[in-house]
């Protein structure tokens, strides 16, 4: 178990990095605590990966150190600093049986036969995995191998952190809620230092006490489900986390109040006090669960066009143009939803103020 | 109850192919035989022996000492060019065109003809004027194959690895088909390079191996044509092995008799012997698969 820290890390995989853009991690210093689990949310190709290679030492960042509990490790090999890594397809050792799959890490460090038996038998009670130790690892399922690739990092009473890239993208859909749930036992029940890479959400804002949002080699956010939710540092995190994400209209700003075009959207007092730059572009974001629409006039609400409804079941998402903009609002499923014309309220405490993308309050 | 309709008319359908065999196969086979149990005087005179011809041959000294070198010949070949295609596979690069490029000059040697092989060794060995052989002589170790037996035998030997070896190197199939995965997570599992080879690389190889292992058996066993054009089969009988041996009895002391029987002998050893390694191949393979 270690705090990981990450202190002026950047990454290139080319030789000669010459601008911002070829840089596959850009700088970044974070201190992740021990025994969290955290999950690495963004788009493919955003560098989450890269980032995870580096903590588990199958890469070696071009600028910047890595540090486990204040030890730099930024040139260790992985085996040398007690990591495990379950990657996105399963590894296992066609050969061999699940048994000497899972005690295969500690042979190879040489622990003595009866703790190997007794550390393999707790891990196989734990993953379900007891009436399989005997046969062979080669026929099995996608789950059960994945299971097996997690085994192998548990079997390590050593391990200071367990890192996943994208464990569940081969296993079934309905096989991946029980697979999610294990591992969260297994995070309750040994406080292990968890980091997961996803591009899906779901299982990042479920699985992560904390999440880090990357896009394009950079951290965009680091903080709990909620705290993405309610309060995105980006307007990237915005509309990346949410379904549907959050919507943004440019503004103006004027007298304590948001410009959309003519119409005016107040602004909470907390917003008002962190009076942005001049000359920067504006944008006020909401979420869609946050947007109400009603069906008659009601004080400081704006005029707009419904142009869809869609129910989903347990909500119903609705599409209004105001003006030349088109934002979404979910409503649960009881909600009366107006006909072609409604009227939208910006709650002021739940409107964001956005600066060239960044949240001013 | 079985419902299909059976209509006898059917066999029809198979008899293009049986007479393509019959004709390739089996009338050659047949004569074979034929001959393995007569005495042929001339063209219209011959006498029924019965096992004759079989029992000569297989109290032949000359049969046992062939078919001995024949054994140790198939394994040093098997010896050296299993373990060595392999080395030479594992070095070799995964990916991009340098890959494509290696498998290209590794495997030119497979598309030369064997008695161009023959011939090239010939020259390239010859003490007198060839590259190997008078280089070889410079650095004052006495070579010539043509009158040392262990020089023959070293230079078949050579020929042979040289021409052959590429055809194990093809298991490298195998090797580029394993995912950086497999080797991220065994480093990080702490596997030494040689659990990495045993676990990974041989199982993704094993297939190609087989087949490679028996082909290399077979034909090794049945060399002919480069020990002839290179040494003849000598000196002495040093490098004279079965093939080269039947090609005598038949071809040049015209014992149609002997040489029959002894076509059936050679014919069995080696059906027998790639029937015992393809079972156990495949046995292995099926324990594998459980």
């Amino acid at each position: 178990m270690a705090r990981i820290e990450l202190r002026g890390l950047a990454h290139s995989y080319s030789a000669k990095p010459k601008g911002d853009a070829d840089y596959a991690l850009k700088r970044m210093d974070h201190v992740w605590h021990d025994g969290g689990a955290y999950a690495l949310l963004g788009p493919s190709g955003c560098g989450k990966t890269t980032l995870l290679n580096i903590i588990s030492g199958l890469l070696i960042p071009s600028e910047g150190q890595v540090l486990f509990d204040g030890m730099d490790v930024t040139r260790l090999a992985p085996q040398q600093r007690n990591i495990a890594q379950v990657f996105q397809f399963p590894v296992i050792y066609d050969t061999m049986s699940v048994f000497d799959n899972l005690a295969f890490p500690l042979r190879n460090r040489r622990v003595g036969e009866a703790e190997v038996r007794a550390r393999v038998e707790e891990v196989a009670d734990m993953l379900e995995l007891t009436g399989e130790l005997g046969r062979r690892a080669r026929g099995l399922t996608a789950d059960a191998k994945q299971k097996i690739s997690l085994g192998r990092g548990l079997v390590r009473s050593d391990v200071a952190a367990i890192l996943f890239d994208e464990p569940l993208t081969v296993i079934d859909p309905q096989l991946k809620w029980l697979l999610r749930r294990k591992l969260k036992q297994i995070h309750e029940r040994f406080q292990l230092s968890l980091i997961y890479v996803t591009h899906d959400q779901n299982e990042a804002l479920t699985f992560a006490q904390q999440v880090v949002v990357m896009s394009e080699g950079s951290v965009m956010q680091l903080g709990t489900p909620q705290e993405l939710f309610e309060k995105p540092a980006h307007t990237f995190v915005g509309y990346f986390i949410g379904s549907p994400g959050m919507n943004f209209l440019p503004c103006r700003y004027e007298g304590g109040a948001a410009m959309v075009d003519d119409l005016r959207i107040p602004l909470a007092r907390s917003v008002l006090e962190h009076t942005p730059r001049r000359g920067v572009p504006l944008e006020i974001g909401i979420r869609p669960e946050h947007l109400r629409v009603g069906a008659n006039r009601a004080n400081g609400a704006l005029p707009a066009e419904i142009a869809m409804v869609e129910d989903l079941g347990n909500f119903k998402i609705v599409t209004a143009k105001l003006g030349r903009h088109t934002l979404k609002a979910k409503l649960p499923e009881d909600d009366p939803v107006p006909g072609d014309h409604g009227w939208l309220t910006f709650p002021p405490d739940r409107t964001r103020l956005y600066a060239d993308g960044r949240l001013v309050a | 109850m079985d419902k299909r309709p059976y209509d006898n008319k059917a066999w029809l359908l198979v008899l293009p192919v049986f007479l393509i065999v019959a004709i390739s196969a089996i009338i050659p086979l047949m004569t074979v035989v034929n001959y393995s149990v007569q005495d042929v005087l001339g063209p219209f005179q011959r006498v029924f022996v019965g096992t004759e011809w079989f029992e000569q041959v297989l109290n032949d000294g000359r049969l046992h000492g062939a078919f001995l070198r024949q054994l140790v010949f198939s394994g040093c070949v098997l010896l050296i060019q299993i373990p060595l295609g392999i080395a030479v596979a594992l070095a070799m690069p995964i990916k991009g065109w340098q890959s494509s490029l290696c498998l290209v000059l590794v495997a030119l040697p497979l598309l030369i003809p064997w008695n161009v092989v023959g011939t090239i060794w010939q020259l390239y060995a010859r003490p007198d004027i060839g590259l190997a052989g008078v280089a070889v002589n410079n650095l004052g170790i006495p070579y010539n194959y043509t009158s040392s037996a262990f020089d023959a035998w070293l230079t078949v030997l050579i020929m042979d690895v040289w021409h052959w070896t590429p055809l194990v190197i093809l298991c490298y199939a195998g090797l580029r088909s394993i995912p950086e995965a497999f080797y991220q997570a065994a480093k990080i599992d702490g596997a030494s390079a040689w659990a990495v080879f045993r676990y990974i690389q041989l199982p993704k190889m094993r297939r190609v191996l087989t087949i490679a292992i028996l082909l290399r058996f077979m034909d090794s066993f049945m060399i002919y044509t480069e020990p002839f054009v290179l040494t003849g089969g000598g000196p002495g009988n040093a490098t004279t092995f079965l093939s080269q041996f039947l090609a005598q009895i038949a071809v040049g002391q015209f014992d149609l008799g002997p040489a029959a029987a002894f076509s059936l002998i050679y014919f069995l050893v080696i059906l027998l012997l790639s029937w015992v390694f393809y079972t156990y191949i495949t046995h292995t393979d099926r324990e594998d698969a459980r």
